[in-house]
């Protein structure tokens, strides 16, 4: 059966009730110059053909759409494909959006660009986009995360980004945000923030959105190529949601199984995982209406997670609308299986996964196994996990 | 005609401007607040603004989020600030302003929250991530219960925005005098000049100038151009260092 599903967000950024602008006042003029910008260059033949050029040449796009064969044949279910996300440059999906987010910038006229990063995937992908096209950059980190990613901070300095450590709050991937949202409360006029995930205040959760839903086009069509049908089952990992949207958005209209997968952490019992559709309500947070880990009062959990991508309180409002519709469904990995797929995958098809892809693995693990041969599935590999190496390797114990 | 706009009128009447002191509700205990509040109007304060503990404060530069963190550090929250104002209210009449993150009041509930709040003696609630498009329940219900709803201007506002936040607002409306968060450092220049006098022709509702102000001779400038002055970070900073606050608020007082 197909349903064909209304556009959304709507003109004030609604997903049918969650999404919206809560943000203070000083941003307003700035969120309706990025809307403008956004849906005037998306149709702006020059903007395409230099988006276009660069995913080609400079990310490496189309990224492949890779058979694991060894992989199916250890699980003994469903044929599993990996879009390799982790193959674009910088080595995970934030580069599609952060090129693109860059080259917005620079048509806007502004000088500088901000992010915040968690497990610094973002930061790198926005320094170097900042390095590409000419901008000077800053990128906020918690201290957590930047002990969590040393590696990363690194590439971030020497690609000529200032990284500024933030030190309030759980000092993670939120507090991040929330700097990088007071920075660009304060430097509005010649800065652009350049978010790295569906979510905040409109238009970032649609146009991130769109920024990363070439994965899912490249990969539909590169699926339809190799065996002649669509996939029966998508995966993804959910942090704030952009490699799963990415993916699944080409797809919404496909009667197919979608899955989203969450971090779990130590198990949702233990109140240490960043689980929000398992274990949140409805909140507002950091510019929209979502799913939210907080407490009756209304202040913000802390989270965790071995992975410090997934590692955050609240979820892309897209999510939100499309669990409610049942197109989506929203499962979680707990730590010890994402590091267990993490080795799985490393094993059994020379591919280290980021920790946070190795979750979208670990629900492949749970799954294949039952479904018959003929039946395909996609998980989106959505980065590389050269990152994580030394925290895997301090988790297990093992000096470097 | 509520507390606040009564408190606006006789100023006006009587060619004055509101001294509009902000303190972190819980900063450093709930019993010090209500104390603060009298001695804030023992020093000259019209009106208080009273903050209430949130985790994420993303409007708030470093000196009121460590407030935050202090309070929350005490275990208050929203549920423990009404009753902190049903307390107060009992010694005195002063206008009592929350300013609340949107989170804490979704959480609570918008129409439990305004009928609890105006029972207690709130008089009116800023709440900093609400713009005006995402707050017609709000302000429905707000007015129902006669809560004052006080929204922000900024100097990149439109005259869109302007009209916009001018008719949201009930009791004043807030202008931030800086592009930035609350404490950054004050610049008094034509944008302000400008957008208040846009203002001052879009509504005749009074209108407080806030974030940055911290020595009299700044609240005096400002104070000039505007209908109320509202002083945070430079108080709560004092709050922290357990230095004198009345002898400041005075000295502001005196000024405007």
């Amino acid at each position: 059966m197909k349903k064909i599903l209304k556009k959304l967000p709507d003109s004030k950024g609604h997903f049918n009730g969650y999404g919206g602008r809560f943000v203070p006042e000083t941003l307003m003029p700035a969120l309706h110059e990025l809307e403008k910008a956004y849906k005037n260059y998306i149709k702006d033949k020059n903007f395409i053909e230099e988006l276009s050029m660069l995913q080609k040449t400079y990310i490496g796009r189309p990224t492949a759409l890779y058979f694991a064969k060894r992989l199916t044949e250890h699980l003994g279910g469903a044929k599993i494909y990996l879009k390799r996300e982790d193959l674009c440059h910088t080595g995970a999906h934030k580069i599609n959006n952060a090129i693109a987010q860059a080259l917005l910038a620079k048509k806007m006229d502004k000088t500088r660009i901000i992010a915040e990063t968690g497990a610094g995937q973002h930061g790198v992908a926005t320094a170097t986009g900042a390095s590409l096209v000419g901008l000077e950059c800053e990128i906020y980190m918690g201290s957590e995360d930047i002990r969590r990613q040393a590696l990363n901070v690194f590439r971030m300095r020497l690609l000529g980004a200032k990284v500024t450590e933030v030190n309030i709050g759980s000092r993670t991937l939120k507090d991040a945000i929330n700097e990088a949202l007071r920075d660009w409360t304060t430097n509005v006029r010649y800065t652009h923030y350049v978010l790295g995930t569906a979510f905040g205040p409109h238009p970032y959760p649609q146009m991130v959105r769109d920024f990363q839903s070439v994965i899912g086009k490249e990969a539909r069509q590169q699926i339809l190529k190799a065996e002649g049908k669509l996939p029966d089952c998508l995966i993804a990992c959910v942090g704030g949601g952009s490699n799963s949207i990415g993916l699944f958005y080409a797809f919404l209209n496909d009667n197919i199984k979608m899955t989203g997968v969450e971090a779990g952490g130590l198990g949702i019992e233990s109140g240490k995982h960043a689980a929000r559709f398992a274990g949140g309500s409805l909140g507002v947070f950091q510019g929209c209406k979502s799913y939210l880990l907080q407490d009756d009062d209304g202040n913000v959990l802390g989270t965790h997670s071995v992975s410090a991508g997934l590692d955050y309180a609240s979820v892309g409002p897209e999510h939100c609308y499309l669990r409610d519709l049942k197109k989506i469904e929203y499962t979680y990995a707990t730590d010890d299986e994402a590091l267990k797929a993490f080795e799985l995958l490393s094993r059994t098809e020379g591919i280290i996964p980021a920790l946070e892809s190795a979750h979208a693995i670990a629900e492949a693990v749970k799954v294949a196994p039952a479904m018959s041969k003929e039946s395909i599935i996609i998980v989106n590999l959505s980065g590389r996990g050269d990152k994580d190496v030394q925290e895997v390797a301090r988790i297990k114990g093992i000096g470097l | 005609m509520s507390r606040i706009s009564k408190t606006f009128k006789k100023l006006k009447n009587s060619g004055k401007k509101a001294l509009i002191p902000y303190i972190m509700a819980g900063d450093p205990s709930l019993h010090d607040t209500k104390k603060l509040v009298l001695e804030l109007e023992e020093a000259g304060a019209d009106m208080i603004e009273l903050g209430v503990p949130f985790t994420d404060p993303l409007a708030d530069g470093p000196a009121i989020q460590r407030a935050h963190e202090r309070a929350l550090s005490q275990n208050v929250t929203l549920r423990k600030v009404l009753p902190l104002v049903e307390e107060i209210r009992k010694d005195t009449n002063i206008p009592l302003i929350l300013m609340t993150y949107y989170n804490p009041v979704f959480k609570y509930g918008i129409e439990a929250f305004v009928k609890e709040a105006a029972r207690a003696g709130v008089d009116g609630v800023i709440v900093p991530d609400l713009i005006p498009d995402e707050a017609g329940d709000f302000i429905s219900i707000a007015k129902k219960h006669k809560l004052d709803t006080i929204f922000l201007l900024a100097p990149t506002s439109t005259g869109d925005r302007i009209k916009k936040v001018a008719k949201a607002s009930a009791g004043f409306i807030y202008y931030v005098s800086i592009t930035g968060i609350t404490g950054a450092t004050l610049t008094v220049d034509e944008t302000m000049k400008s957008t208040l006098e846009k203002l001052k022709k879009a509504t005749k509702k009074p209108v407080a100038v806030g974030f940055g102000i911290s020595k009299p001779e700044e609240a005096k400038l400002v104070a000039d151009l505007a209908d109320g002055i509202i002083i945070g970070s430079a108080i709560v900073r004092l709050i922290a260092e357990g230095k004198d606050i009345k002898g400041f608020v005075k000295a502001i007082k005196e000024a405007i």
